[in-house]
């Protein structure tokens, strides 16, 4: 089956600086992709290109197998919302709707998009500079979904809501994925909001692909093993370590079949820990291949 | 119609506290045979996480014979944990309450009440299989 979103040695360079180099992935079709990594690391580049509003300078992108810059119909596939989910200030919601129609014509869902914002109850003829900053996020995720995508490219959504809006947002796209076929993309530096939700994890770092694969084999495939800071380290597999005077805390490959080294403690791992594990090392990495999950 | 959370905290996976979740239901009597599952939307919404663990909560219940999906009516439950033991529910549930109020009262929090009565409940299971 052909992947959502594939690339091959993607790369963009602005100027004289690789803002994304040599990155190869898939994301499978009906995946809630996270995209996560430090500022600058290429997250913004990778969306900017799979949406089609950058050209690569080397290697492809495919959207539903064709390179969307190339074939204007399959940018109708793709939802973007872009960072800090821009917004005309001066125009009314409704005015915002009626933009989306006359840009995507007959693909345009109006009635699924007044429902949300109806039951969301952000009324219509408020403008978009007297919304909240929740309520713009969500006025932007409904225009997204009316046109009705196959993906849906999310840079950094809910980085500027608070607790409950961040959740509000969240649940509803959680929503929207389970209502129909839908392949979600979402950067963002929270990384507890993306735990059971997002299935599919790309860290980025220093404008490489450092870690790629399915979150579930990711967490079954590390431990956090806590010791004793003089115990003995295993010998393989450590992608952290961190000590106080007392206590050395690791995080280590290994799965379920894997032994716990003597004088060790090992507990699951969560999606925070581990990507946090890996951010702090950058020459550490998984990628997909013949000794990584698949 | 029963609803499902999700303990952050718990090193269970979520599909199958979801699981537990139904079978506690089942268990408890709070669910019977014919009554309707919320729908994998509603529960992605509510818990807010990914639909797919959901899914397979819900293949995992399907595959134990508990629960049926019937296509465009939803997931119903067909079969029944709850013993002849539930009319003694009740009665034990009272009992259990009283207990609990002594519990607190001479000071046991919460936790510790939960880790009396794990290690009590543990105790008690392995002298009765020896």
């Amino acid at each position: 089956m052909t992947a959502a979103l594939e690339t091959t040695g993607l790369s963009k360079r602005y100027g004289r600086t690789w803002a994304l180099r040599d990155c190869t992935l898939a994301v499978p079709h009906g995946r809630v992709a996270a995209v996560v990594g430090p500022n600058g690391a290429g997250k913004t580049t990778l969306m900017r290109l799979a949406v089609g509003l950058r050209r690569p300078t080397r290697g492809s992108v495919a959207v539903f197998g064709r390179a969307p810059r190339d074939h204007p119909a399959s940018l109708a596939r793709i939802g973007f919302v872009a960072q800090e989910t821009p917004l005309y200030r001066d125009l009314t919601v409704a005015d915002h709707l009626e933009m989306g129609r006359r840009l995507n014509g007959h693909a345009w869902d109006r009635p699924s998009a007044r429902e949300r914002l109806a039951k969301l109850s952000i009324p219509l003829d408020r403008r978009a500079d007297e919304l909240s900053g929740g309520q713009r996020a969500q006025v932007a995720l409904t225009i997204a979904l009316a046109k009705r995508p196959d993906l849906l490219v999310l840079d950094e959504p809910v980085a500027s809501l608070d607790p409950l809006a961040r959740r509000t947002f969240l649940s509803e796209l959680m929503g929207e994925v389970a209502a129909r076929e839908l392949t979600v993309l979402l950067s963002s530096h929270l990384i507890a909001d993306l735990e059971h939700r997002c299935d599919y994890l790309v860290i980025l770092s220093d404008s490489r692909v450092q870690v790629l694969g399915d979150v579930d084999d990711l967490l079954a495939t590390h431990r956090v093993l806590v010791g004793a800071a003089d115990g003995t380290t295993p010998a393989r597999g450590i992608v952290s370590s961190h000590a106080t005077d007392r206590q050395r805390t690791l995080v280590v490959r290994s799965d379920a079949d894997t032994p716990t080294p003597p004088g060790w403690v090992a507990e699951p791992i969560s999606l925070e820990d581990l990507v946090l594990a890996y951010l702090s090392e950058p020459d550490a990495g998984v990628l997909p291949g013949p000794e990584g999950p698949s | 119609m029963i609803g499902f959370r999700l303990d952050g905290r718990s090193n269970v996976v979520p599909y199958l506290q979801l699981v537990e979740q139904v079978r506690r239901a089942l268990r408890t009597g709070l669910l019977e045979p014919g009554d309707r599952l919320p729908t994998v939307r509603e529960v992605a919404e509510s818990v807010s996480i990914n639909p797919n663990t959901v899914l397979k909560a819900y293949r995992q219940l399907e595959h134990e014979g508990l629960v049926e999906g019937r296509p465009g009516q939803g997931t119903f439950v067909v079969g029944s944990l709850a013993g002849p033991s539930l009319a003694s529910h009740a009665v034990l549930r009272r009992e259990l309450r009283a207990w609990l109020r002594k519990a607190r009262a001479a000071g046991l929090e919460p936790e510790d009440i939960d880790a009396l009565f794990g290690t009590t409940l543990h105790a008690f299971e392995t002298e009765g299989a020896a």
